[in-house]
């Protein structure tokens, strides 16, 4: 009660541009997504006009020195930019050390740019689970952009793709050959790319294998993306990379932004769908000494999980209303 | 719920003398806890922000050359922005008569070079806990 009451207060005050009000909101969604139902129904018709940009790739590839001078660029348009920095939580003490904002100093002071750094707590694919309830809370508060930076990511870390509008990829000129170009996941999801510290040798060389690599892919069959070549120290060739951010956002007026969009909203509909199971499940196992025990067999590892769950929901665990 | 404690760890002024923050940001990350590191060389006004903006639970700062006469004002500029909810911990090379000076600004506790970490991570893990416990 107390939370539902200091959620929508602070949802009040999200809106009405407080940035100690956004700022607390984040915490509360992080800790506990449960108080997004709260949130939502106030800020729902607020959403949907930031665009939402995901900036990934390896490890010190220069994301973060790359998103600060994407900023740079846009404030000088006059643009309101969101940043979500994520860095991973260690598996082990749970802990995390997040550094991004190190390489975004140059935006400290600037009352148009809002960056928070997140850890990934649980989650495994390069990102926080409660990312995309934060781009919705920056987007309500009103920010034209809304810049993510994943976690340094290796092959399947893929999660940006159903959270962003606009994916750019990052690699470097060490990044490897074009074999293991072909195999990450990373190749298939970018709709711009970059290829970074381009003062480095090599950095031609990747950018034309790249384009071979992707001329391959089907799912670039129509339009090859964009292949940049950044130098994200003093932010070389980042110009080109905000006119490709443009020129994308546009190419997804109407029919295009909207199914992604859509197939977004099914992803947090599914995934909203199995925290209430989850949450309604644990409720049972608390009130039921009998469901206490049928668990027990899993745990101790006697029965497979699917054996009992069938013995336990016959019908299957949603039925619907019969009436 | 999944609650973490969150602690922005800086270093304001001109002090360069980041090793100690470095050790201290490690073993917070260890204790489990979300450290934001600024790295040396911020303002009062940076530090506030970021702790504003990152929501944190505690800022510490670590100061070897002085400069820890600059927080008394970073204390002043949080209660003004409405965050003096907000821990600040100070760590360092820190003389006697200063530790009284920053006690009384409001500075919740002052721990000097040879300290142990375990002691760094119990002051913080009681605090923070006890500050929540009152917030509820
Ligand atoms: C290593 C060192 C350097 C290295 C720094 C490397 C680096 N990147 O950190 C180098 C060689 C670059 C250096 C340079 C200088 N140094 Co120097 N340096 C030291 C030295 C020998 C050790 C500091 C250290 O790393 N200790 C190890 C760490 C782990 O300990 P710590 O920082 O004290 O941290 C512990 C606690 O204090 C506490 N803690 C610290 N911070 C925080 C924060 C929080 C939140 C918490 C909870 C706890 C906490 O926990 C830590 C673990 O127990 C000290 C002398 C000394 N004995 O302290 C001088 C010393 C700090 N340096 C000094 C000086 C004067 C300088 C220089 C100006 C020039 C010079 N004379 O060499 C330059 C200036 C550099 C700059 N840009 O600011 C003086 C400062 C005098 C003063 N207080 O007024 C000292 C005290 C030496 C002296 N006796 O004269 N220095
Ligand atoms: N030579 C060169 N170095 C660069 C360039 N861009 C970034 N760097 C350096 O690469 C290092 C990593 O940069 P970051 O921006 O922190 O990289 P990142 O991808 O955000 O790193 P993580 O978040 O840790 O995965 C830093 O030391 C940068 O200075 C570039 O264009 N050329
Ligand atoms: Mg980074």
């Amino acid at each position: 009660m107390a939370r539902q009451a200091k959620a929508t207060e602070l949802a009040g005050k999200l809106l009405e541009g407080s940035e100690l009000a956004l700022a607390r909101l984040i915490s509360l969604i992080e800790n506990d997504s449960a108080s997004m139902s709260d949130v939502l129904p106030i800020i729902q018709h607020s959403l949907g006009r930031a665009h939402c940009i995901g900036f990934t790739g390896p490890p010190g590839a220069g994301k973060s020195s790359l998103v600060n001078h994407v900023t740079r660029l846009l404030r000088e348009k006059g643009k309101r930019v969101g940043i979500i920095a994520v860095d991973p939580s260690s598996p082990f003490s749970g802990g995390a050390l997040l550094g991004d904002r190190i390489r975004m100093q140059a935006h400290s002071l600037d009352p148009g740019v809002f960056i928070r750094s997140m850890a990934t707590r649980d989650s495994y694919g390069g990102l926080s689970r409660a990312t995309g309830h934060v781009i919705k809370l920056m987007d309500a508060f009103g920010m034209d952009y809304v810049l993510v930076e994943t976690v340094g990511v290796g092959q399947v870390e893929l999660d940006v793709m159903n959270t962003t509008d606009t994916v750019v990829v990052i690699l470097v000129p060490e990044g490897g050959d074009s074999v293991q170009l072909m195999k990450a996941g990373l190749m298939e999801i970018g709709d711009i790319f970059v290829v970074n510290k381009s003062d480095r040798p090599g950095a031609e060389e990747i950018a034309l294998q790249l384009q071979v690599i992707l001329q391959m892919n089907a799912r670039y069959a129509q339009n090859t993306p964009p292949i940049l070549l950044t130098q994200s120290i003093d932010g070389l060739g980042v110009d080109k990379l905000v006119d490709a951010l443009r020129d994308h956002r546009k190419g997804l007026n109407g029919a295009v932004l909207e199914a992604r969009r859509k197939e977004r909203r099914k992803k947090e509909f599914e995934e909203t769908l199995a925290a209430v199971l989850i949450r309604e499940w644990r409720r049972l196992l608390e009130a039921d000494p009998g469901i206490r025990e049928k668990l027990a067999l899993v745990l101790e590892g006697s029965t497979d999980p699917y054996s009992v769950i069938e013995e336990m929901f016959p019908g299957g665990i949603i039925r619907q209303n019969q009436e | 719920m999944n609650f973490r404690i969150r602690v922005l760890l800086a270093k304001i002024g001109m002090d360069g003398h980041d090793r100690g923050a470095r050790v201290v940001a490690g073993a917070l990350r260890e204790a489990g806890m979300e450290v934001i590191y600024t790295g040396p060389w911020q303002t009062v006004d940076q530090v506030t922000k970021a702790a504003l903006q990152e929501d944190v639970d505690v800022i510490g700062i670590s100061s070897l050359s002085y400069d820890h006469v600059l927080v008394p004002g970073l204390i002043e500029n949080l209660r003004r922005h409405g965050a003096d909810d907000i821990l600040v911990i100070v760590g360092g090379i820190i003389p006697d008569d200063d530790v009284r000076m920053l006690e009384e600004a409001g500075v919740a506790r002052v721990f000097h070079p040879g300290t142990k970490m375990s002691e760094i991570v119990e002051f913080i893990s009681r605090a923070v806990s006890d500050r929540r416990k009152k917030a509820i």
